[in-house]
């Protein structure tokens, strides 16, 4: 057993499970309180990456990209939702699906009509390009970043949770939506928050990993899908089912990436095995999704109170 | 003449299937084969449609997962041409005993959710199909398999030619209507309809509506696998992108633009969306632009599809429907 | 009567949408990538293309030049579609273009079904230059295998024992592994075949922590496109500079250099990669075709852009020898066998199947006097090389 590569493949896992998390967060809130499908959550990951790559090209300064692009995703999310989102809680889920596809394609054809098809690259600080070395151990120090950002934003998220007026009524949202209508709070800017708050940190997501993959248009397509996985698993509205599914399905992901193309070529011919593997290791989410789904539905870490 | 359809959106529909039967010798009258290869295309996706539209629009079941039934339908001509196995009634049988038998399982899974528990179950079925598919090296992966000659039937159903083919999925599509047309009216269709608005009060009336839906989701199943299996012959090609989600998503979208619950309405829904996505891409790479703005405009503003806007015309025009 | 005027009518408004059917011109098809972040290579390939139709004047011989760009939106049956559009509604005389190997799989039957003309500018599948090779059928770039065998030829040359291999998973990646394997001589240590597509896989943290456990002296990639970069840059981050060297093909190109300049990754400099062909080559035609282009674009084109200018040279060649008679099949395809025309890449033959035998250079990244990043040749690693599927195929 190679511990050190064990090592680097746990870390890489938690790595992506916090960047599932920051996606999945908002779209858990999204989804809990105001019982809406959001699609194009994906869209505010790639507008996030770009936002940032254009303020680092601009200004030479990653932080500066990070803040603006914050500002930035935080007044996007804030636009769809005054104009579009707000318009369709009430309405069925399947038109949710139809709007939200539209907004994915919208936001796709302007960021190529914006900033091309080439892609963004970020440059990063030199200091967060080298590696930090354990005895045989060497990690980028840029994913360590992310894995540091990451525990920060999901610890914050926490406290706004459970500490704050905020968070009292966002929990109160998403279990009871009807009694925090009664309470005569002002339910449209509770809304118009969380769904600010979530586009923000589905930009912050895309801004972390873009420096690593590049912005690139539709970047958010794929991944809004395991985020989707994420929170069915972790309980629909529950932030901290969100975490905990976003870190197990990370884990899984990276993990079978690394170690199931050797055990397949245990059981099949080399070439085949080279095919199947990255295949199925994609394929294990979905199986846990479906298993979640058929025996405990409401998700492994439903929000307290939900039936 | 009773039998003449009474209302407006009626003798739309009944014109535009008589205006699609002759439609290979028009295009080749004006010398357009590809024309036929669009509405060729069309019509099968509309197939597609209208099994989606059965679950979803008649027992309310919205599947996000209706394309794996397509690569079921395709791969079942794919995997046994590739072993050179062209005989049609194989494909055929194959098409639709794989299919069945993949949505009585999934199905009786799936059915134990409700709303978007359903979607994402459904979903998560057929991205399962697709990594599989993608991750079977013998039939191409992520490459696809090119289909070098179509299934094999008797000389008078052979669908060698485009034109034969065309009756092939015009007839299919005819039939499926037809089918699914007598089926909703039937005792069975109220069931499925009526545990669609108020599951308990059927289950009062002692119906095991559980049982009903499977049964309805695996006859939708097989209607689409038909499609797939006309799919990979027409097109002499398939792969797992056949079967993303995003497809599925399409098939939705055909559905609710047509108009959701009606039954000529996945048909119109998904003429408008292949001949919109075609005539579109002509004009401009920035297309998708366009035709993104459609869908939130047809949602926000244009309640019921194609086949509400017909149906306005109906009370108008003083028919009735 | 009426039917014969409704029919007129409606085949003219069909020509005035449609734009068909001009006599004495040349209708070319040519397919490649606008859509997708892949449709970065499309564009060099689109520059490319009408550079070449500036520099022919818009001519081939005595034929007016007719050009219809599709978009395959980087999928094999969306290529094929409109590769039927381009045969059926529009049809062309020759379909050209092709990035990807499994598009031009998914679409060679239709064209070649249809008795027209297949010219590949990049694509290079091992199925099409073996047993499904065609009359019909040729490429301006070259086959799979042969630039990953000239890179295993090389690795051979600087004495490396142990290699990693990484690749996307499709058909050309199949092709490229297949390819470094056959010459190279020491053992692959490991090997990791990656998602491909318009949603590819980009993060590669698990496969290069794989790569270095296991212990490779070097490490052979295939990413085109913007993999490319994103790869190198990880590479980098991941500490393997120095430690495992890393070796090339279609990953480092004027694609992403530019980019990998930008974002500050100057280990690539003095890096190698096999091509047939670089921007430096010394020959009129090339000298011609990368002065407009860096004039015109302000950038380097890259191997693809070559390809796509040969493809229409080639076919503006064999047009001049037949005197724009385009029934004459015969005649046009044994002039398009005689490949006389000022390649960029230098003079170049036809094999049995259609495939340039051609050579294959080491090139390394450098700087070039205005401080753009590019490649240049250092040696000639395979001369009038022949790809290995030659002999399966039947012509």
């Amino acid at each position: 057993m190679d511990w050190s590569l064990l090592i680097t493949q746990l870390l890489n896992g938690l790595q992506l499970g916090l960047l599932l998390f920051l996606l999945a967060s908002g779209l858990t809130l999204i989804f809990g309180i105001m019982d809406f499908i959001n699609l194009s959550h994906g869209s505010f990951y790639m507008i996030g990456a770009y936002f940032c790559g254009s303020v680092v090209a601009k200004s030479g300064s990653f932080l500066a990209g990070i803040i603006f692009g914050l500002a930035g995703m935080f007044a996007i999310g804030a636009l769809v939702e005054w104009f579009i989102a707000r318009k369709l809680y009430r309405a069925d889920h399947l038109d949710h699906v139809l709007v939200t596809f539209g907004l994915i394609l919208v936001f796709d054809t302007l960021v190529h009509l914006i900033w091309g098809a080439a892609g963004m690259a970020i440059p990063l600080p030199d200091a967060l390009n080298g590696q930090i070395t354990l005895g045989s151990l060497v990690f980028p120090v840029y994913r360590l970043l992310i894995i540091f950002s990451g525990l920060i934003v999901a610890a914050i998220l926490f406290i706004l949770v459970t500490r704050t007026r905020l968070g009292m009524l966002i929990r109160a949202g998403a279990s009871n939506r009807t009694m925090v209508e009664a309470l005569g709070i002002n339910i449209n800017r509770l809304f118009l928050i969380v769904f600010a708050l979530g586009a923000a940190m589905a930009g912050l997501a895309g801004m972390l990993i873009a420096p690593i993959t590049e912005a690139s248009i539709g970047m958010g397509n794929d991944i809004i899908i395991v985020a989707f996985v994420v929170v069915i698993v972790g309980g629909i509205g529950s932030v901290k089912g969100a975490f905990y599914a976003a870190l197990i399905l990370g884990l899984i992901d990276t993990m079978s990436r690394s170690y199931l193309d050797a055990l397949l070529k245990l059981a099949m011919p080399v070439t085949y095995a080279e095919t199947a593997a990255p295949a199925l290791s994609a394929m294990l989410i979905y199986i846990l999704m479906a298993a979640v789904l058929a025996f405990r539905p409401q998700g492994l870490f439903p929000p307290a109170g939900m039936k | 003449m009773s039998w003449l359809p009474q209302s407006v959106s009626g003798r739309i529909y009944a014109s535009l299937l008589l205006i699609l039967a002759p439609a290979p010798f028009f295009f080749e009258w004006i010398n357009q084969p590809f024309y036929l290869d669009l509405l060729s295309r069309a019509l099968i996706l509309a197939i597609a449609a209208i099994s989606l539209n059965l679950i979803l629009g008649f027992g309310g079941m919205v599947s996000l997962g209706h394309a794996a039934y397509i690569g079921i339908g395709a791969y079942c001509v794919g995997i046994p041409s590739y072993y050179d196995y062209y005989n049609g009634w194989l494909h055929l049988g194959l098409a639709l005993s794989v299919s069945a038998s993949f949505a009585l399982l999934t199905g009786a899974i799936s059915l134990r959710t409700k709303g978007v528990y359903f979607i994402m179950i459904t979903m998560a079925f057929s991205q399962m199909v697709f990594f599989i598919l993608l991750s079977l090296e013998e039939y191409g992966a992520d490459d696809g398999l090119v289909i070098y000659s179509r299934s094999e039937f008797p000389a008078w159903l052979s669908m060698d030619s485009s034109t034969s083919l065309y009756y092939w999925i015009f007839g299919l599509l005819l039939l499926s209507l037809f089918f699914i047309h007598r089926l909703v009216n039937a005792r069975f269709g109220r069931v499925i309809v009526g545990s669609k608005f108020n599951e308990q009060r059927m289950q009062a009336l002692g119906f095991n509506t559980y049982r009903y839906r499977l049964v309805c989701y695996v006859i939708s199943a097989m209607i689409c696998a038909l499609a797939g299996m006309l799919l990979g012959n027409f097109a002499g090609f398939i792969s797992p992108d056949m079967i993303s989600w995003a497809r599925s998503g399409e098939l939705i979208f055909m559905v609710i633009i047509g108009g959701v619950g009606s039954f000529f309405g996945p048909l119109v829904g998904t003429i408008a969306f292949v001949l919109l996505e075609e005539f579109l891409s002509l004009i401009t790479v920035y297309w998708h632009l366009i035709f993104g703005l459609m869908l939130i405009a047809l949602v926000l503003f244009g309640k019921g599809g194609i086949h509400g806007w017909l149906s306005l015309l109906d009370r108008r025009g003083g028919g009735h429907g | 009567m009426y039917f014969k005027l409704i029919r007129t009518a409606i085949i003219a408004s069909a020509i005035a949408v449609t734009g068909a059917a001009q006599a004495d011109s040349v209708k070319i098809g040519f397919i490649t990538t606008l859509t997708t972040p892949a449709a970065v290579i499309g564009e060099d390939m689109k520059n490319s293309v009408e550079l070449a139709m500036e520099h022919i004047g818009g001519k081939m011989g005595p034929l007016d030049v007719e050009l219809i760009m599709e978009d395959d939106g980087f999928k094999p049956d969306v290529g094929k579609q409109k590769t039927d559009k381009l045969v059926k509604q529009d049809d062309v005389d020759f379909v050209v273009g092709y990035i990807w190997s499994h598009v031009l799989l998914a679409s060679a039957k239709s064209v070649l079904d249809a008795d027209k003309f297949l010219i590949s500018a990049n694509a290079g599948p091992s199925q099409i230059a073996g047993k499904r090779c065609h009359k019909n059928f040729f490429s301006s770039s070259w086959q799979n295998d042969q630039t990953p065998m000239a890179m295993g030829e090389h690795l051979n040359q600087k004495g490396v024992k142990s290699l990693y291999v990484m690749a996307p998973n499709y058909a050309a990646g199949k092709d490229m592994v297949r390819g470094v394997e056959s010459t190279f001589t020491g053992k692959v240590l490991g090997k990791d075949m990656t998602k491909w597509g318009a949603d590819a896989q980009l993060d590669f943290s698990a496969e290069l922590a794989k790569a270095k456990a296991s212990g490779a002296e070097a490490l052979f990639v295939f990413y085109p496109g913007k993999a490319g970069g994103a790869f190198i840059k990880q590479y980098q981050q991941a500490g393997l500079q120095g430690t495992m060297d890393l070796y090339t093909v279609f990953t480092v190109d004027s694609i992403a250099l530019p980019k990998l300049q930008a974002g500050g990754l100057s280990g690539v400099l003095g890096s190698k990669n096999t091509q047939q062909w670089s921007p430096d080559i010394l020959n009129a035609a090339n000298q011609r075709f990368v002065g407009d282009y860096l004039k015109k674009h302000g950038k380097y084109p890259s191997f693809y852009g070559a390809q796509s200018y040969d493809a229409i040279m080639l076919i503006n060649s064999a047009i001049q020898k037949v005197n724009g008679n385009l029934n004459d099949k015969d005649a046009l395809r044994a002039a398009l066998m005689e490949a006389d025309f000022d390649s960029v890449r230098g003079k170049y033959s036809y094999g049995n199947n259609h495939m340039p035998i051609q050579n294959f250079y080491l090139r390394e990244v450098v700087e070039d006097d205005q401080g753009r990043w590019t490649t240049k040749i250092v040696s000639t690693v395979l001369t009038n090389h022949q790809d290995p599927y030659a002999k399966d195929c039947k012509m």
